[in-house]
């Protein structure tokens, strides 16, 4: 392969890899008509994937170094106080973010 | 155009999260050697973040083509649960449907499924148009991103976090809408017990099966509690 298109083949690779990962719930249910069961994962999967998703962001924390990921969890913290006091998505963001990066930096 | 309206007002979090993702991608892509073109194609063709930031490494050290499929897997894989709950929705769509797929980030499924439509929109259309433009906002801070590169005077590190804050808030926002709370807590538990079983580089993909096999199994009382609640 020319050395040039080893970057092109690199993405498309990636891309098409993604991109069948996320269709394959629509290729194997796609035709048909949807199982009741269906619909029942429609309500409570994403909000279960959501938690994941969650704890998957969190998942670098060193509990057992200094500072004992203390930044995340109260920049998390910071987060959950905010959106459920104040329920404005933007503040809870911005001011987690840079909650988070301060603290990163003084700890 | 009140749908476009909605999605704008709807999709600031996820601008202000992928400008912060999108120029950190950048700036690898930067330090890395490549250009403008092969970033904004991978925002375009692949538009999934940890992939993308994976790709630099196996740039650089010119990895085969076999191991970066395998490694896309399995970073990826987390997206075969996201479609499950859209099937039905997305299925609607016709020509939509390719892209909304293509579309479905971790940051966009959150967001689309938790959102509450107002009552006189057409919610196809305004899932669309979030979906169109939260990948805008990812390519042009990946291009914002490269474009700076070295030039980019100010420490971003941490700046990460703000993905962490979002789907804070969205579970925020769906533990007061959703009536049966067991779907967060066979989350949570599900995540803990795979993550110190198996650590931080393999608890995804179990966790997420442990999700889907609990809440088929506990169907009957989360149904019930839906139910008792109407």
């Amino acid at each position: 392969m020319p050395e040039s298109l080893y970057p092109v083949a690199v993405i498309a690779v990636i891309a098409a890899v993604t991109y069948f990962l996320r269709a394959l719930p629509f290729l194997l249910f796609g035709g048909r008509p949807l199982p009741k069961i269906m619909q029942y994962l429609g309500r409570t999967l994403p909000p279960a994937i959501m938690t994941v998703l969650v704890i998957y962001c969190l998942r670098d924390i060193d509990f057992t170094r200094a500072p004992f990921g203390l930044a995340e969890l109260a920049a998390s913290a910071l987060v959950v106080l905010l959106q459920v006091y104040r329920s404005n998505m933007y503040l809870s963001i911005v001011a987690g973010t840079v909650c988070y990066m301060v603290l990163l930096r003084v700890l | 155009m009140k749908e476009l309206r909605f999605a704008i007002k709807n999709t600031v979090p996820i601008f202000i999260t992928y400008l912060f993702l999108g120029i950190g991608f950048g700036v690898l892509m930067s330090e890395g050697g490549y250009g403008i073109a092969l970033t904004v194609a991978s925002a375009v063709f692949i538009y999934a973040g940890s992939a993308q930031y994976i790709m630099v490494p196996m740039l650089v050290s010119h990895a085969p083509l076999l191991s970066v499929a395998v490694m896309t897997f399995f970073i990826n894989a987390r997206h075969i649960f996201y479609g499950i709950g859209f099937v039905e929705k997305y299925r609607r769509m016709g020509w939509r449907c390719p892209y909304m797929i293509h579309s479905l980030t971790d940051e966009t499924f959150s967001l689309l499924g938790s959102i509450r439509y107002d009552p006189d929109l057409d919610e196809d259309r305004a899932a669309f148009f979030i979906s169109l433009l939260d990948q805008s906002y990812w390519i042009f801070g990946c291009f914002v991103g490269v474009c700076a590169g070295e030039f980019l005077s100010f420490d971003l590190s941490g700046a990460e976090f703000s993905a962490t804050a979002f789907f804070l808030v969205v579970v925020v926002n769906q533990w007061r809408q959703q009536r049966s709370k067991l779907p967060f807590v066979i989350a949570a538990g599900s995540a803990l017990v795979f993550f110190l079983l198996l650590g931080k580089e393999y608890f995804i993909i179990p966790t997420l099966t442990g999700c889907l096999a609990l809440l088929l199994l506990l169907r009957r009382p989360i149904e019930g509690k839906e139910a008792a609640d109407a």
